[in-house]
C-alpha cells in the first residue's frame, strides 16, 4: 500500500482542567476518506483542529507525506495543501461567493490590487462544474441557501488543490438533494486521490462514505476498522460504550 | 446542491431606470440632503442654497468627513473610537507647538520658515499614527473592548492636549499651514477648472475600462445608453460642483487691496472666484485613496471580512490582531489630517478644539449606512452623511434656531436615520 498522507501520533491538548483529545493516532491515506465518530464533546472538531491550524496541539508530532509537518496557524496548513470545510461554514456572510472563495489568497492585479473580475471569472467556472445552478455570484452570501453556502466552502478547497481535506459535518445543514450531491463530489474527489477527514453524527452515512471509521469518546482513541469489517452496530456501540467490541471479542 | 426553483438561464435585461443600476441608498441620502437644502434655503428666505453658503458647508464639513471615513473602517470591524476628537486636540497641540515652539525656538530656524508647515504636519500625522496604533494594540493584542480603549482615550488626550500646551490657545499659526483651513487657501478659478476637468476625465476613464474589463470576461454590461447617462451625471456632478465654487467670488475690498499690494490698478468690474478650497481637495483625496483601499485592497477586503465574520477571517489565516492596529493607526492619522484642517481653519491650536467631535464623526458614519454590528459600510455614505449633519447644523442656526433645540433635533435625526435604514435594510432584503 501506498504511504500515508497523514500521520498524526500521540496528539494531546488540553483546555483548562480538561483533556479535550488524549494521546490520540490517526492516519489517511491517498484517496480515502477516514470517518471521525463520537458524542459532542468527544474530541473529534478538536483532533482536527490541530491539523488544520485552528488549534495548536500540546504534544504529539503531524507528518505529512512522512515529513514532520510544523503548523501553527490556518495558514500553516494551506502552505500543506490541508483545506477545511467547517461545520459552521466560516464564509464572511456580508461578501460574495468570489470574496468567500478567496479570502486570504486573493488574486490581484499587476499593482497589487485585489483582482475582483479575475476571481469572478474563476469563481464562475468552478461554480459552473461544482453546482452549475449556482447564479448569485455578485451577491453576499448571506443572501444564499444552505447547499449554496456549503458549495461556496466546497468550492474554496477544491480550488486551491487541496490533497488533505477536512469536512466538520458537511451535510448537517443541508436538504436530501444537496446532500447527495455532497455525497458525490466526496467520491469525485476520492478518484483524483484526495484524502478526506470526515466527521459527522450519521453513522450510516458514514458506513456509505467512508473507508474506514474513527470512534472517539471522552478524548481518547476507542478504535479505527474498516467499514467492510463492522456492522451498524458495532459502531453505535463503539460511540456509546467507549469499548471496541471486535477487540474485546 | 441546487435549488429547487429552476433559475431563468439569463439575468431578464432591465429595462428604464432599473437599467442604470443606481445605488439607491445613495440617492435617497443625497435626496435626503437636497430636501434639507431646499427646506432651509425656504425658511432662510433664499440664503442657504447660494454658492456662498454651500462654500462655506463644504469647509465646515471637511474635518468631520475626513475622521468619519476612518470611522467606517472602525465599525465595520465591529469597534468603535469615542476618542477622535480628543485625538484630533492632541495632534493639533503637537503640529501648534511644533510651529510656534520646536522649529522657531529650539531649531532656532525662526517664524515663516518655509520647512514649518511641512515638518509641523508630519509631526502632527505621526502622534496620530502612534496614538492609533497605541489603540489598536490595546485592542487587539490585549483584547481590551474598543469602548472602553477610547472612553479612556477620550479624557486621557484631551488632557495631553492641555499638558502639551499649558491650557494656552496657540496661535496665530504658520502662514502656509493655513491654506488648509479653507477660505485662506483656496485654489482659484482657473487651477479649480483643471482640476475638476482632470477629475472627470478620470471618472470616465475609470467607467470605460471598468465596463471594458466585464465584457473581457464575458460578465453581463449595461446598455451603452445607461452607461452614457452615468458618466454624464457623473461629469455634471464634478463640473457643476467647481462651478459652484467659483462662483463664489472674493469680496472687491479684498481684490483692489491684493492690487494695492502689488503696485496696481484693479480694472474696472473685475472678479475672482475662490474656486477649490485646499480643505476640500484633500477630503477628496481622502475619499478617493479610502475608497480604493475599501474594495481594491486586501488591507479593505479583510476589514470587511472580519467585520462579517470574525472567525470565518482568522480560519482563512488572516491575522486580525495585526488588523486591527492597523485600522486603528489609520483612523489616528485621519485624526490628525483632520486636526490640520480644523486648527488651521481657526488659525489657532485652542483647548476646546474638536470637542463633541467623536460623536459627530460617529453620527455621520451611520447616517451614512454603516451598521454597528459590523460589515457593513461605505466611504462616500459617511461623507455625505457628515455633509447632512453640517447641513442641519448650519441651516438651523442660519434660520435662527435655539441652540439647545439645534441638538435635540440632531439628535432625533440621528436615531430617525438609523430607524429608515433599519426599513430600507428589511425592504429590500437583506439579510445582514
Amino acid at each position: 500500500m501506498a504511504n500515508p498522507l497523514v500521520e498524526l501520533k500521540n496528539i494531546s491538548i488540553a483546555f483548562g482542567g480538561v483533556q479535550a483529545v488524549d494521546d490520540v493516532s490517526l492516519d489517511l491515506y491517498p484517496g480515502e476518506v477516514v470517518g471521525l465518530l463520537g458524542h459532542n464533546g468527544a474530541g473529534k472538531s478538536t483532533l482536527i483542529k490541530c491539523l488544520s491550524g485552528a488549534y495548536q496541539r500540546d504534544s504529539g508530532t503531524i507528518k505529512i507525506d512522512g515529513k514532520e509537518a510544523d503548523i501553527r496557524s490556518p495558514a500553516d496548513a494551506r502552505r500543506y495543501n490541508i483545506e477545511t470545510i467547517y461545520q459552521t461554514l466560516a464564509l464572511a456572510d456580508n461578501l460574495d461567493a468570489p470574496a468567500n472563495l478567496f479570502l486570504g489568497r486573493e488574486l490581484t492585479t499587476p499593482f497589487g490590487m485585489v483582482d475582483d473580475a479575475q476571481m469572478e471569472a474563476e469563481t464562475r467556472k468552478i461554480m459552473a462544474r461544482l453546482n452549475p445552478n449556482f447564479r448569485k455570484i455578485k451577491e453576499p452570501v448571506s443572501a444564499l441557501s444552505g447547499g449554496q453556502r456549503q458549495s461556496v466552502a466546497i468550492a474554496r478547497a477544491v480550488y486551491f488543490n487541496a490533497r488533505i481535506l477536512i469536512m466538520d459535518e458537511p451535510t448537517a445543514a443541508l436538504g436530501v438533494h444537496e446532500t447527495k450531491m455532497v455525497a458525490d463530489l466526496i467520491q469525485e474527489l476520492k478518484a483524483q486521490g484526495l484524502g478526506i477527514f470526515l466527521i459527522s453524527h450519521d453513522t450510516r452515512e458514514m458506513m456509505e462514505l467512508c473507508d474506514r471509521v474513527s470512534v472517539m469518546k471522552n478524548g481518547r482513541m476507542v478504535g479505527t476498522e474498516r467499514v467492510e469489517d463492522v456492522t451498524e452496530d458495532d459502531i453505535l456501540s463503539m460511540i456509546i460504550l467507549g469499548k471496541n467490541p471486535k477487540v474485546a471479542a | 446542491m441546487t435549488d429547487a426553483t429552476s433559475a431563468p438561464p439569463k439575468a431578464p435585461q432591465r429595462t428604464g431606470l432599473a437599467a442604470l443600476e443606481l445605488d439607491t441608498r445613495l440617492l435617497g441620502m443625497i435626496g435626503a440632503f437636497v430636501l434639507i437644502a431646499l427646506a432651509f434655503h425656504l425658511a432662510s428666505d433664499g440664503r442657504f442654497i447660494t454658492p456662498r453658503n454651500l462654500f462655506n458647508l463644504t469647509i465646515q464639513t471637511a474635518s468631520v468627513a475626513i475622521m468619519a471615513t476612518g470611522m467606517v473602517f472602525i465599525i465595520v470591524m465591529r469597534h468603535i473610537d469615542l476618542s477622535v476628537g480628543s485625538v484630533l486636540a492632541t495632534c493639533s497641540a503637537v503640529m501648534a507647538m511644533t510651529q510656534t515652539l520646536v522649529i522657531p525656538d529650539w531649531l532656532g530656524l525662526g517664524l515663516g520658515h518655509p520647512l514649518t508647515a511641512p515638518v509641523a504636519i508630519v509631526a502632527g500625522l505621526a502622534a496620530g499614527a502612534l496614538i492609533g496604533a497605541f489603540h489598536g494594540w490595546l485592542v487587539g493584542y490585549l483584547t481590551i473592548p474598543a469602548f472602553i480603549v477610547t472612553l479612556g482615550g477620550l479624557l486621557i488626550w484631551r488632557n495631553v492636549a492641555w499638558y502639551l500646551t499649558n491650557g494656552q490657545t496657540i496661535g496665530p499659526l504658520d502662514g502656509n499651514f493655513q491654506l488648509f483651513g479653507g477660505i485662506n487657501g483656496t485654489l482659484g478659478e482657473t487651477a479649480s477648472w483643471i482640476v475638476g476637468g482632470i477629475a472627470t476625465l478620470v471618472a470616465i476613464w475609470a467607467l470605460i475600462s471598468a465596463r471594458r474589463g466585464k465584457i473581457a470576461h464575458g460578465f453581463p454590461v449595461k446598455p451603452l445608453w445607461a452607461e452614457v447617462v452615468v458618466g454624464a451625471i457623473v461629469a455634471g456632478g464634478i463640473l457643476g460642483f467647481v462651478a459652484l465654487l467659483n462662483a463664489y467670488t472674493v469680496p472687491e475690498r479684498l481684490l483692489a487691496r491684493q492690487f494695492e499690494a502689488r503696485g496696481e490698478v484693479m480694472p474696472e468690474g473685475y472678479t475672482e472666484g475662490y474656486g477649490l478650497p485646499i480643505s476640500v481637495l484633500l477630503l477628496i483625496a481622502v475619499a478617493v485613496v479610502m475608497t480604493i483601499i475599501a474594495k481594491r485592497t486586501r488591507f479593505g477586503r479583510y476589514i470587511f471580512a472580519t467585520g462579517g465574520n470574525p472567525d470565518a477571517a482568522e480560519l482563512s489565516g488572516i491575522d486580525t490582531r495585526m488588523l486591527t492596529v492597523k485600522v486603528f493607526a489609520l483612523m489616528g492619522v485621519l485624526c490628525a489630517l483632520a486636526a490640520l484642517v480644523a486648527s488651521a481653519r481657526l488659525t489657532n491650536h485652542s483647548n476646546d478644539i474638536g470637542i463633541l467631535d467623536e460623536l459627530r464623526v460617529i453620527a455621520a458614519a451611520v447616517i451614512g449606512g454603516t451598521a454597528l454590528k459590523g460589515g457593513i459600510g461605505t466611504i462616500h455614505g459617511a461623507i455625505i452623511g457628515a455633509l447632512i449633519m453640517q447641513s442641519l447644523q448650519s441651516g438651523m442656526a442660519m434660520v435662527g434656531v435655539d441652540a439647545p433645540l439645534q441638538n435635540i433635533v440632531v439628535g432625533a435625526v440621528l436615531v430617525a436615520a438609523v430607524l429608515l435604514d433599519i426599513w430600507y435594510r428589511k425592504r429590500t432584503g437583506a439579510r445582514d
